[in-house]
């Protein structure tokens, strides 16, 4: 609140019609094995980075209150909610996407190839998340994985469609592929 | 949200003086509690001091009889780390159920303190334990730290720097989650301690975490779950709302007491 009184007083000091000033900060970052410069809002989140800035538009925005997993990606390798990650905390770190695993027109992702194969998805509206949080899970436990673990690790991911079956089975049998093509 | 300026200190000290420099400066450290309030427009502090790149400051350590979990320290990081793991099993097993994989690789143990959520779950475990809280300034006991809802002992420009807890004879943490957020609609952490039992309650009191001293009692007697049948925890004082009366909150704390004292004897 404050913040915002500032903020006029700023302007009101300077000309009088003057666009809103904004604190820009310089971050740079390798988002799928490319450096990336940029110069934003510290308030833009991580996501709309992502998707806004680079146009990366396969990371999804579901819920925007942590709760749904659709914005999952890496950040040095691990899971994260990309609308909970400010894009400035990033600075200097690796962000990988659902784009990231595997180029475009190359063979998918085991992982990606398993919810084709085990029609893990209908709309395909959390895919890009569940991927992404199953890859994480595989990197963490390995590759044969229970149903139970797999339920139990789908935690902060949200799927309307599916009702989750084709999901535990997609990510079992990709947990498996990827050991073959590790 | 509204605008912020962003700072990244390397040491505690230069977060600290931007603490002091900057008035209604707020520091970050997993975000995973601060930015959806920021979103939400319930916060809008005009700098943001980053604590998640100060090197160390996320070290796990055993010091002498204690073990040393600095502030920055993931969830993930307690869940995982074989000091833990070795020294007091239950917290890393508190840590690994903390909302869900990817809030864990972010969320810290500092901020999950400082924040002293009443559904939160280490409160419980700080309290049950007897941790000392550390900051850039002093030592706080658990039971100076936490002052009621989502108020701490913590000044604006103080810090939580690392977390010290006495190691426990035996240990264990039930909690009860919520089925929709899954955060504690009551968590119970039992600690024989080398003087005495205490058994922190979280998730239930409408003023935080609190320790449950008639369980306490009949458990320095003998520690065994038999000798807390018949003892009942009051409804009064306890939280009230549309995912629990206060009647059953107050049942949970006992059958989930004395499965925290069955598992506890079990390890
Ligand atoms: C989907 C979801 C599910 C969750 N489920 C659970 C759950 O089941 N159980 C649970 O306990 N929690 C849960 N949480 C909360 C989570 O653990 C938070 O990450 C944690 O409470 C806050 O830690 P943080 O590092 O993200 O803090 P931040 O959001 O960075 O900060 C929170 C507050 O603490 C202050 N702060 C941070 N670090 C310090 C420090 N070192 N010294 C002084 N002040 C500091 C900040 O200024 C801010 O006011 C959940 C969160 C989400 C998003
Ligand atoms: S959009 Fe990030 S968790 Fe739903
Ligand atoms: S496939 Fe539609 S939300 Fe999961």
């Amino acid at each position: 609140m404050t913040f915002g009184m500032t903020i006029n007083a700023c302007a009101a000091d300077t000309a009088a019609v003057q666009p809103k000033r904004v604190l820009m900060a310089k971050i740079s970052l390798i988002v799928n094995g490319n450096p990336v410069n940029a110069n934003i809002d510290p308030r833009t989140l991580l996501v709309q980075f992502l998707r806004e800035n680079l146009r990366l538009t396969g990371t999804h925005v579901g819920c925007d209150t942590s709760q749904c997993g659709a914005c999952v990606v890496h950040l040095d390798g691990k899971a994260v909610k990309s609308c909970t990650t400010l894009a400035v905390m990033a600075d200097g770190h690796e962000v990988r996407t659902i784009e990231g695993l595997a180029a475009d027109g190359a063979p998918l992702h085991p992982m990606q190839e398993a919810f084709r194969e085990h029609h893990g998805l209908q709309c395909g509206f959390c895919t890009p998340g569940m991927i992404m949080t199953a890859v994480d899970l595989v990197n963490r436990k390995g590759h044969d994985l229970s149903d139970d673990v797999i339920r139990e690790e789908l935690e902060g991911n949200l799927c309307r469609c599916t009702g989750y079956q084709n999901i535990v089975t997609s990510i079992a049998a990709g947990a498996k592929a990827m050991a073959k093509s590790a | 949200m509204y605008e912020f300026k962003y700072h990244r200190p390397a040491t505690v000290r230069q977060a600290a003086n931007l603490l002091v420099k900057n008035e209604d400066a707020k520091v970050i450290a997993g975000g995973h509690t601060l930015v959806p309030v920021m979103k939400q427009r319930l916060a809008s502090p005009p700098h943001l001091v980053d604590l998640s790149h100060i090197e160390g400051l996320n070290a796990i350590e055993m010091k002498g009889r204690s073990l040393v979990i600095g502030a920055t320290a993931t969830h993930a990081d307690v869940a995982n780390s074989a000091t833990v793991r070795e020294a007091i099993p239950a917290l890393a097993e508190l840590a690994s159920g903390i909302g869900d994989p990817a809030v864990r690789h972010k969320g810290t143990i500092g901020g999950s303190l400082a924040n002293n959520d009443p559904t939160a779950d280490y409160p419980a475990a700080v309290l049950a334990l007897g941790a000392t809280i550390v900051t850039n300034k002093r030592r706080l006991k658990a039971e100076e730290f936490f002052q009621g809802l989502f108020s701490t002992a913590l000044e604006n420009d103080e810090i939580i720097t690392r977390v010290m807890f006495p190691l426990p004879k035996k240990a264990a943490y039930i909690k009860f989650r919520n089925q929709a957020s899954r955060y504690a609609l009551v968590g119970v952490f039992v600690a024989r301690r080398p003087s005495d039992v205490r058994v922190a309650v979280t998730g239930a009191g409408s003023d935080g975490v609190f320790r449950a001293t008639a369980f306490e009692e009949a458990l320095k007697k003998r520690f065994s779950h038999k000798v807390l049948e018949g003892i009942s925890a009051s409804p009064e004082g306890l939280n009230s709302d549309l995912h629990g009366s206060a009647e059953y909150r107050a049942h949970l704390i006992g059958v989930l007491t004395r499965r925290a004292v069955e598992a506890a004897t079990a390890k």
